[in-house]
């Protein structure tokens, strides 16, 4: 039996910046000790991707160096002695005794999304029905969706042709027709494809990938048309009937081809390979596995939210009934590829519009002004905020990105099984399909945020407001953070297999990670103002005594910790809504987090004020931070 | 030692540089390894197919089978075609009610399909060509597919661009790095060169150098907004290059009013007269692409007392340039490298740099900085 492993390296390269931490067995519990972070790689002057990895860990060896000096460390056999990590652009591993100081790691792991977009073009036969629903799933799978083309899309064919060769996607998605139906369309818009004869972006020496995924009554002819000019792929009709959608089969297929795509883009990816103890895993697999287990662990209904510099991943966890009348629990992953705080910040920008930006700024800006600062964040990308008015502008579009991406994400999660989805004939040409999404706020139990911005926004409170104002909450919902984003870490940990490495995994989460926020109150209804919304009735453990009736239009932070659950009474005011229904009182028990209780009044949907000093006041009595003292001078580090 | 690296953009005035020129499909090699090239002279050249007209030719001729196309057809895969020949001909009884089908245009008949009854017709091929872009020596063939070309001398890389390669002489239009060039900065005179501007260039200053000819603009800053004024939209994600704007345009620093880097004015200037290769293709995202200027020279400077900063990151005593408000676009010299986080304005816990700037030391995040190469 392989001994057990006590020092841990694992890192986690974002398409920003690469992240490092020190896990290690202190006493006999494994605690995450220090955390260092560098630029990503992959500009030149390295174009290396291990570059990054080796600067982050020499951050390490200075901090845990410093960690080890501390006279609480005495005990330790790392006191005082310098530790060291690295050695002529390695990782030194497993350990080594030079002259009684022990040096490198036992195991090193590492996550990545090191990459960037996958760029799709997806063809479908009707343009609200089959086009939309392809577009859907390449979509959910984290793909920029070039361009849609359809047979009813009022361009001739030659000038789809065009499209294909000047836009040179990465892959293509063809989907068409139901199962039932005389193959007919499908196998034209195959042959539209391969007499465009299209070659992928990267390498001309490669097949382009095109996915197909229509009616299955035609597959034969399909693969005798593109199998001998393309990199085909057949997968089952992703609307094999009008009224029901089967987007995972395409969805899935799709996404092993982005992690392939991301990680062979990213240079130097082939050497770090060879450096790690397990295979390297896409950083959205190992968060979703956490929050996976999050939601099996606890049982609960769990969205979690990693916002990246490139992308925004949203999962979500919701227990569903199946025909049997069992419970099972449903996991959804959308990547939003074009939403992210860096490379991505001018996208968030052009997609949520420039007033829905403005309105979370809780000061006067030129609006000119404004979109320099967006585009220099967006050339710039691993620039941090130094002022208060960068801070501020960041956290605004922080909230749009994950407004956005939560949507696209409640859009894909829809049907009874996951994704599959039943529709009227009616409905079936409707294209709003979030109301049939399976995730259901007043069901939801946590959210779970991720990702630089929230991670180690300056104040915990900050984070839970973000995502409050993102997520809109309704009902009874709490609220967490990845301390200082460890989870993709973590969740490639909890899969190595050697001794120590899963206590580790479950040890640093529920220790050093996973950090509760809040509780949130969140009553559903029209707010009017003056009017009351919502009585709570509670006794804090700090001595609170709450019983009162809370007016619309606020938002309200009570301290309270987490660890003791107390017993509430919530009662909505008539027409509101607080979880159980309209008009019904809720009785529960609550915990809560390092930010407490927070009580929001403010109705859904809530609305602005129109003009700029109305909205000012608003942002400033919504502000939870105002009252907000935090237990640690580096609240968010 | 406390370490840092931050990446910054290249502005060597010396550098190797290689160039792939590469077809998008497979070609003929028009040059020979070691072949001394210009920048214009071609080096490859293919055909891309002409534009495809795929024709419902069964439902033209009224068949009530898609498969019993081929024996109506009266060309073959892969015969020429002229606009107006007779392609399908389906005979009524006795010659009467007869249904014909003539080629829609000049090129080859590509596909006959019996699944669908479709005919599928290209036009001719479009030819295509690259140039070296560079002057240089041929390093090395690929068969069929393109060269690389290897060469010296000045390097820089902008920071965003627009519009693909372009060759032409370099021209400066300011005096001083720091000055905004408006309207009537521009001269006729700028025909056909490469403009090195300062810390702005209006709009209407750069539509008036697309109309009299100018082929490249060089400067260190640009408004955000006047990207719709010249693309039509929004820069949402910054992959750019292709953006037919009749000039390439490419930003040093970035958005704003921002003096363009000493360094690159400098070497801008010394080299003003000289041919320069410049590209606006940008790629802000893994395996990240930025605009670049290239001037072919082979004068090797005195590169004595230069640092390799990849290797050794920042020390005390580098010059730095910070990136991020409050001290955006400042020149700096770096005085200390703290390792404990430090607390920014903004609540931020940080590593941090001490930095003398206009002759106080402030405090800098690491991460908002790029060097300055000597």
């Amino acid at each position: 039996m392989s001994k057990e492993v006590t020092t841990i390296i694992a890192t986690d390269c974002g398409s920003t910046t690469t992240k490092a931490i020190l896990i290690e067995k202190v006493g006999d519990e494994y605690r995450q000790l220090v955390r260092g972070e560098a630029p990503t790689t992959v500009e030149a002057p390295f174009e290396d991707v291990t570059r990054g990895v080796l600067n982050a860990i020499m951050e390490l060896e200075e901090l845990a160096t410093q960690y080890y000096a501390r006279d609480e460390m005495k005990s330790s056999k790392y006191y005082n002695k310098p530790r060291k990590f690295v050695e002529k652009g390695q990782i030194l591993r497993p350990k080594r005794d030079n002259n009684g100081v022990e040096e490198g790691c036992d195991i090193y792991i590492s996550t990545s999304s090191a990459g960037g977009g996958l760029q799709m073009m997806v063809f479908g036969v009707v343009k609200a029905m089959t086009a939309e629903s392809a577009q859907r799933a390449a979509l959910g799978a984290g793909a920029i969706v070039m361009d849609t083309l359809s047979i009813n899309d009022g361009r001739l064919p030659h000038e789809k042709i065009e499209r294909i060769r000047s836009l040179r996607p990465d892959m293509i998605l063809i989907a068409g027709e139901t199962d039932s139906a005389k193959p007919k369309h499908v196998i034209s818009m195959s042959e539209l494809v391969k007499s465009a004869r299209p070659t992928p972006r990267l390498g001309i020496g490669f097949q382009l990938p095109v996915i197909y995924a229509g009616n299955k009554r035609a597959q034969n002819e399909i693969l005798e048309i593109l199998n001998d000019s393309t990199a085909l792929s057949i997968v089952d009709n992703l609307r094999p009937e009008l009224e029901r959608e089967n987007l995972r089969p395409a969805s899935d297929k799709i996404h092993d081809l982005f992690m392939e795509h991301v990680m062979q883009q990213a240079p130097g990816y082939d050497k770090l390979m060879t450096w790690t103890d397990a295979p390297i895993m896409p950083t959205p697999g190992a968060v979703g596995l956490i929050i996976q287990k999050i939601g099996e662990r606890d049982d609960i209904n769990v969205v979690g939210v990693d916002i990246g510099g490139a992308t925004t991943d949203v999962f979500s966890v919701f227990k569903l009934e199946a025909q049997d009348g069992t419970k099972v629990q449903k996991f959804n992953r959308t990547v939003s590829a074009n939403l992210g705080m860096s490379y991505s910040i001018s996208n968030v920008l052009l997609e949520a519009g420039i007033d829905n930006i403005m309105r979370w700024v809780p000061f006067e800006t030129d609006e000119h002004e404004l979109r320099n600062r967006i585009g220099n964040k967006m050339i710039r990308p691993t620039t941090i905020p130094q002022t208060k008015e960068d801070l501020d502008i960041e956290q605004a579009i922080c909230r749009e990105a994950l407004r956005l991406s939560f949507i696209q994400h409640k859009d894909f999660a829809v049907g009874l099984k996951g994704v599959q989805q039943q529709k009227g004939i009616a409905e079936a040409f409707d294209d709003a399909s979030s109301s049939d999404t399976i995730v259901k706020m007043r069901d939801l139990n946590l959210i779970v945020g991720s990702g630089g911005v929230l991670s180690h926004a300056p104040l915990r409170s900050q984070s839970a407001h973000m995502m409050l104002d993102a997520f809109l909450p309704e009902g009874i919902t709490n609220l967490a953070v990845d301390s200082i984003f460890m989870m993709p870490q973590l969740g490639v940990l909890s899969d190595v297999d050697r001794p120590g490495c899963a206590q580790a995994a479950t040890e640093v989460f529920d220790k050093d990670c996973l950090i509760h926020l809040a509780a949130t109150i969140c009553p559903v209804g029209l707010a009017k103002e003056g009017k009351d919304v919502v009585r709570v009735k509670a006794d804090l453990p700090n001595g609170t005594k709450l019983d009162q009736w809370f007016k619309a239009n606020e938002v309200i932070r009570f301290d309270f910790e987490r660890g003791i659950e107390v017993d509430f009474e919530i009662e909505p005011a008539k027409g509101f809504d607080v979880g159980a229904g309209k008009n019904k009182k809720v009785v529960t028990k609550l915990s809560g987090g390092v930010v407490g209780l927070i009580i929001d009044t403010r109705g859904r949907p809530f609305n602005f004020s129109k003009d700029f000093k109305g909205r000012v006041e608003m942002l400033d009595k919504w502000n939870i931070s105002k009252t907000y003292v935090p237990k640690s001078n580096k609240d968010g580090v | 030692m406390a370490h840092a690296y931050t990446p910054g953009l290249k502005v060597a005035e010396f550098s190797d540089i290689e160039k792939l020129r590469r077809l998008p499909l497979l070609g003929e090699v028009l040059v020979n390894l070691k072949d001394r090239v210009s920048a214009t002279q071609l080096v490859a050249r293919t055909e891309l197919p002409g534009k495809v007209y795929p024709m419902n030719v069964a439902g033209e001729l009224g068949l009530n089978k898609a498969d019993e196309l081929p024996q109506f057809m009266l060309k073959k895969e892969g015969e020429s075609v002229k606009k107006g020949d007779l392609i399908a001909l389906k005979k009524g009884f006795f010659g009467l009610f007869k249904s014909e089908f003539y080629s829609p245009v000049d090129g080859t008949l590509d596909q006959i399909s019996k699944l669908s009854g479709q005919v599928v017709f290209s036009e001719l091929p479009i030819p295509v060509e690259i140039n070296a872009y560079v002057e240089g020596n041929i390093d090395q063939v690929i068969d069929k597919e393109g060269v690389v070309v290897k060469t010296q001398g000045v390097h820089i890389q902008g920071i965003l661009g627009l519009g693909g390669e372009k060759y032409g002489e370099i021209k400066m239009a300011v005096s001083s790095s720091n000055q905004l060039v408006d309207i009537a900065d521009i001269k006729p005179e700028y025909k056909g060169k490469i403009i090195i501007c300062g810390s702005r260039i209006t709009s209407e200053a750069l539509n008036k150098a697309k109309e009299i000819g100018v082929i490249g603009v060089v400067v260190g800053g640009f408004d955000y907004q006047d990207i719709r004024n010249i693309l039509g939209n929004d820069l949402g994600v910054a992959i750019t290059g292709h953006e037919n704007i009749g000039l390439t345009l490419i930003l040093t620093e970035g958005f704003g009013t921002i003096p363009m880097a000493d360094r690159t004015f400098k070497l801008m200037t010394k080299y003003e007269g000289k041919m320069a290769s410049i590209n606006g293709a940008t790629q802000i995202r893994a395996g990240v692409m930025r605009p670049e200027i290239i001037i072919v020279h082979n004068e090797k400077p005195d590169e004595s007392g230069s640092k390799n900063y990849a290797e050794s990151g920042i020390e005390p005593g580098d010059l730095i340039r910070v990136i991020r408000s409050p001290y955006f676009g400042k020149i700096g010299k770096v005085k200390s490298l703290p390792s404990e986080l430090h607390k920014v304005e903004s609540g931020t816990w940080v590593r941090v740099l001490i930095a003398e700037i206009d002759g106080n030391d402030v405090l800098i995040p690491r991460a908002n900085i790029e060097v300055l190469e000597k």
